[in-house]
């Protein structure tokens, strides 16, 4: 268990989006270590949907060959901070799926490093943001590639989806790589619903906001798929979806 | 069923439809033929509600309700089916929840109760059944993967579930093969050749009406409609094209 003691700074890159007054309420952060031996593996669940303030940092070691799958949902905290420290061993293989879920002046944000410190492993990471009212949605992903690591695959796909002009996301992917043969594919896009399929689903009956919910339940569920929760963790973000619309 | 008067509408401010009248009654099949650029496609999107298309004058009364108070939702809940000419593929969202929740959003708003999730898929099957299209493709996401000839059959196929009184048509035989095309023009017997509904079919081409035979054929130049006449306007005009028909009706 490491304490970090002293409240960050808006200067704290890792802090720039962060809502410091809320943050202050529930610092200082425990962080949850977890160890996973080689050829080991590993999966959890952080579902946040209480309306209070919630910072969490998780810290994950892979061991050789070893695997984790996480899953993230923040749907509901006015401040919601979920970051992620991940070291890769040889051969390891991590996945991130992480959905966020906004609305009035709340604020969420998925802070994650991966870090690739073996020869081959693999990370994928998919974040889904959909924002409404004032609210804002943060993704920041380092990925550090060490020297030696050849062979690395790591995959960021982050979209988040701005119901009201009013609302913001940000996005910030980083790669840092020191080591040859390396696959490292990010995409990111911070857009709005597509109006052309909207009217095609009102075209048959559904309401606006029916259509809409249609659209973001499809949307969210791209960081569900695939997951051994995935039929909880969306029904659980459709209800947020539902009281957002 | 739908009368309309004078309709004009412009997209992007460029006026597109100058001053069309049309009226369709229960039990009619209407085609609506014209070269590109005529606003064939326009009058189909206006109808529907589409935004981007704006109406500048005229007006739309379909079985006593002003069409254009209405939402695109509520007009389908009122019985306006519009078949696209290039269905929206959505991913993630498979056509048995969208058509389920779609017919149930229909059905609340008339004050009907909703189907079942047994009673839908029975529907859904007969109707699949109907346009020879395989019940798994309705258990994929809409429209995705499809081939342009599986999207107009899936399209026959939300009509047939929704079953509207008046289905729009626009280019439902573009992109058809010729087995395709006679599935299709049958699907449309089937589902809409009955005397309390009606049909608009907008075309380019005087194929699909050898399945679904009109009763009155239009020629729409221009934002108007120049030309109307009975089912055999359709075979002179693929003999003679449009340039002839519609400058005859100009001397």
């Amino acid at each position: 268990m490491t304490l970090e003691l002293t409240l960050p700074t808006r200067k704290d890159e890792d802090f720039r989006y962060s809502d410091i007054e809320a943050l202050r309420s529930v610092w200082p952060i425990v962080t949850e270590e977890i160890e996973v031996a080689a050829d080991a593996e590993g999966a959890l669940e952080i579902v946040e949907t209480g309306a209070g303030a919630v910072a969490r940092h998780v810290a994950i070691t892979l061991g050789k060959g070893a695997k984790f799958d996480l899953r993230v949902l923040t749907a509901g905290p006015a401040y919601g901070r979920i970051a992620v420290d991940v070291k890769l061993g040889e051969d390891a293989d991590f996945t991130l799926g992480a959905a966020q879920l906004a609305t009035g002046s709340e604020t969420l944000e998925v802070v994650t490093q991966v870090t690739h410190a073996g020869l081959n492993a693999t990370s994928a990471q998919i974040i889904r943001t959909v924002l409404a009212g004032a609210s804002v949605g943060t993704y920041l992903g380092r990925i550090a590639v060490e020297r030696g690591a050849d062979g690395t695959d790591a995959e960021q796909s982050v979209r988040a989806m701005l119901l009201e002009r009013t609302a913001t996301a940000n996005a910030r992917p980083e790669l840092e790589i020191y080591a040859d043969d390396v696959k490292a594919a990010h995409g990111c896009a911070v857009g709005e619903l597509d109006a052309q399929g909207l009217f095609y689903l009102m075209s048959r009956g559904l309401t606006p906001p029916q259509a809409k919910r249609l659209m973001l339940q499809a949307f969210i569920a791209e960081a569900f798929t695939g997951a051994p929760g995935e039929e909880t963790l969306s029904e659980a973000a459709l209800a947020r979806l539902e009281a957002i619309l | 069923m739908l009368e309309i008067n004078n309709l004009q509408a412009t997209v992007a401010d460029k006026p597109i439809l100058k001053g069309l009248s049309l009226t369709i009654n229960a039990g009619e099949i209407h085609a609506i033929m014209g070269p590109n650029g005529a606003g064939k496609s326009t009058l189909g999107y206006t109808l529907g509600g589409r935004p981007g298309y704006e109406v500048t004058g005229g007006s739309a009364t379909f079985n006593g309700q002003d069409l254009f108070e209405l939402a695109p939702h509520e007009r389908a809940a009122a019985g306006l089916f519009l078949g696209f000419q290039y269905p929206v593929e959505i991913p993630g969202v498979s056509f048995v929840q969208f058509l389920r929740e779609s017919a149930n959003a229909q059905r609340k708003s008339r004050g009907e109760a909703p189907l079942s999730g047994g009673e839908f898929l029975k529907l859904a099957r007969e109707k699949a059944g109907l346009l020879r299209m395989d019940m798994d493709m309705l258990k994929r996401p809409v429209n995705v993967g499809f081939s342009g000839g599986e999207k107009k059959r899936a399209e026959m196929v939300q009509m047939g579930i929704l079953d509207p009184k008046l289905a729009i048509l626009d280019e439902t035989d573009s992109g058809l093969d010729i087995d395709a095309l006679r599935v299709c023009g049958e699907g449309i017997n089937a589902i809409m050749r009955k005397s309390d509904k009606a049909v608009l079919l907008i075309t380019h081409y005087q194929r699909l009406l050898d399945y679904v035979k009109p009763d009155f054929v239009h020629v729409l130049a221009a934002g108007r409609i120049v030309k109307s006449g009975g089912a055999d306007l359709a075979l002179r005009l693929e003999e003679e094209g449009y340039e002839a028909v519609v400058q005859e009706t100009a001397a």
